[in-house]
């Protein structure tokens, strides 16, 4: 995990070709092959770990990008500015490596583009596609500045900085869209679900859910660049984000409840069966142990205990995602369905990659540099000092 | 308007003779290999439990799940009642195989440029006013092609007229909010692998109850977020500017 090595140590460089070799192999027998010669889906299970794992989590935990970008630029909270660079680099990765996860999950690529030109709008998964697609592009408008800076394009940077309030009041919304959206796409099938998982109010536990595998995410990178590259970030920076963490994590806790008690859910969590304990295994890491890590002050307030924090959010972010795309179904289907050697290769290969492009883009983009100035945009109306004295006489003559 | 047009399968006639498998392949342009399941290669198989014969094809839906989820509008719900598919706006997502209900659609996962496959209902001989290739095909009357309406009345009729026969019960009638396609049967349908847990109201409403909402997320989220922004944004200019005039007066 330690991703400093790739460019210091041959070992982990090594470690990263045969990783992309075996996904090169994996995409040579998918092209040539097609889903069947490279996957372990059929008929009765044609939903995989590519959905699972690289669509469905991936954009999950990119969702940090929303979160600090709205909690920077709609709430001021100035505080947060230092890890909102990297933090929509990670988005924007993510959502990119989301997108060559679908391009190898759908049997037909080179359609991708359909959605555009034919869309459904009673299917989740149509406004799922467009929210990705556009989302994808307002985050690369977001990450833009770093590359104009570096570029010295001063002009076209500052064009990009008065619209930054609408393109990130922009992002909210399609984030705030299509990370429910991908809850609404299990809503149609409550029959082949197990207890666990379905529920009718899976858009807004996936909505909650990806919130704080967002924070979790932000910890996760924040330490692993101060690892890697030694940006130090102010801890309090950090230990503010796992308190947000910390309530949103209650907040889901007892939303979990609440549906578990208004679904009758609870006479099931005992039955010793497979979905139980992978059920069991996501409550734990993903929610009961961080609320008590993150309860502990001693632990918020140290750069590990953020970190190990982080790390059970995330996996318990990712069961969570998984069981609810996958594990969820093996009852009803009747098969038992494991991943092939070619899926875990290209899922493996492009978290691989995405490791790599973002220590690349921290080395040779400002992403971590601290702004001389980043002054919040302004209306024009709000420019000189002038107008703002007639608005403010104006006040207190009204 | 056309009237909606359907199938009645009775269990308790079909002999198991495959002559509907051999006649849809032939009337589908499929291979002709027999196989055990459903396949991109059998829109229908036969198939026998206890010495009972039944079949599996796609229900038609009256309201299709697979239509509603497909992002691309592959599906279409025909007035005949048929469930067609266009391959050429297929991107291969595979949305619709995991929220069928029935688990009908199936994939050509050996092709490199597949396609989803399931019954048609023979559409295209419905369009020439012509049944379908499996009840015209069947020597038992076991699938009868009809009016689904005037079906439904059969199947009733025969659950009245022959007590202790069948269960009670028409399959498809109600199930998912109503199919093309109806099963009578001495033995409940669950005994066959068919899911008896389905509601009787149509699944795609479950999707649709959320994403209706999507439109207000969007004007009243924009709108208090841009609110939220401007009253802070406002509230620290202020104080700025505040700060800065007791500045200039203390000098």
């Amino acid at each position: 995990m330690d991703f400093k090595l790739p460019f210091k140590m041959t070992f982990w460089k090594v470690v990263l070709l045969l990783i992309w070799l075996a996904g090169l192999v994996a995409t040579i027998i998918r092209v040539t092959g097609g889903l069947g010669a490279s996957t372990n889906l059929s008929d009765k299970y044609p939903w995989g770990l590519w959905v699972g794992f690289d669509v469905i989590c991936g954009v999950g935990l990119a969702a940090g990008g929303f979160t600090i970008a709205a909690a920077v630029y709609v709430f001021h909270v100035k505080r947060f500015y230092p890890v909102l660079k990297p933090t929509i680099l990670t988005a924007f990765l993510g959502y990119l490596l989301v997108i060559v996860g679908l391009l190898f999950d759908v049997g037909r690529p080179d359609r991708i583009y359909n959605p555009l030109l034919m869309g459904n709008f009673h299917s989740a998964l149509f406004e799922v596609a467009m929210c990705v697609m556009f989302y994808t592009t307002v985050l690369f408008f977001e990450f833009s500045p770093n590359l104009l800076q570096r570029l010295g394009w001063s002009g076209p940077k500052r064009w990009i900085t008065k619209i930054t309030v609408p393109l990130v009041i922009l992002g909210v919304i399609l984030s705030t869209m299509h990370q429910s959206s991908l809850g609404s796409l299990f809503l149609i099938m409550p029959e082949k679900m197990y207890i666990f998982w379905y529920s009718a109010s899976l858009p807004l536990l996936f909505y909650v859910s990806a919130i704080a595998a967002g924070c979790a995410m932000v910890i996760f990178e924040s330490h692993l660049s101060f690892r890697a590259f030694g940006h130090k970030l102010k801890d309090d920076v950090l230990a503010d984000v796992g308190r947000i963490l910390l309530v949103v994590l209650v907040m889901y806790l007892l939303m979990k409840i609440y549906d578990f008690t208004a679904r009758g859910a609870w006479s099931s969590i005992f039955i010793p069966r497979m979905e139980t304990y992978m059920f069991w295994l996501e409550a734990l890491a993903g929610i009961i142990a961080p609320i008590i890590l993150l309860s502990i002050r001693r632990v918020r307030l140290t750069t590990v205990g953020l970190y190990a924090t982080s790390i059970c959010v995330i996996s318990g972010f990712m069961l969570n995602r998984l069981n609810t795309a996958t594990t969820s179904f093996i009852a009803s289907s009747g098969v038992n369905y494991f991943p092939s050697w070619a899926e875990i290769a290209i899922t493996v290969a492009l978290v691989a990659t995405g490791f790599f492009i973002f220590a690349m883009a921290v080395r040779y983009l400002p992403i971590f540099e601290h702004p001389e100035t980043h002054d919040r945009p302004k209306p024009l109306a709000y420019q000189t000092e002038e107008t703002l004295e007639l608005e403010t006489l104006d006040l207190n003559a009204r | 308007m056309e009237k909606q047009k359907g199938l009645l399968i009775d269990v308790t006639k079909c002999i198991g003779c495959g002559a509907c498998v051999s006649a849809c392949k032939e009337a589908n342009g499929l291979p002709p290999e027999i196989e055990e399941e459903l396949s991109a290669d059998s829109y229908t198989v036969v198939k026998e439990k206890d010495g009972m014969y039944y079949r599996r094809l796609c229900m038609h839906c009256e309201d299709p799940s697979c239509k509603s989820v497909c992002p691309v509008g592959a599906f279409e719900k025909t007035p005949q009642g048929a469930v067609i598919y266009h391959a050429n706006r297929c991107i291969g997502c595979r949305y619709c195989m995991q929220a069928c209900p029935f688990n009908v659609p199936t994939y050509e996962w050996k092709k490199r440029a597949p396609k989803v496959q399931k019954c048609i209902l023979c559409y295209h001989r419905l369009k020439e006013g012509k049944a379908t290739a499996c009840s015209e095909a069947c020597p038992t009357g076991a699938t009868m092609f009809g009016d689904r309406e005037e079906l439904v009345a059969e199947a009733r009729k025969r659950i009245q007229e022959n007590p202790g026969q069948y269960v009670d019960h028409i399959y498809g009638e109600k199930e998912v909010g109503g199919t093309s396609v109806m099963f009578l049967s001495a033995v409940p349908m669950g005994e066959f692998g068919f899911p008896t847990n389905l509601p009787d109201y149509s699944l795609p409403q479950l999707t649709w109850q959320a994403l209706s909402k999507v439109p207000s997320v969007v004007i009243f989220g924009g709108a208090f977020l841009y609110g939220v922004w401007w009253i802070i944004d406002r509230r620290m200019e202020l104080a700025e500017y505040k700060a800065k005039r007791k500045e200039t007066d203390k000098s």
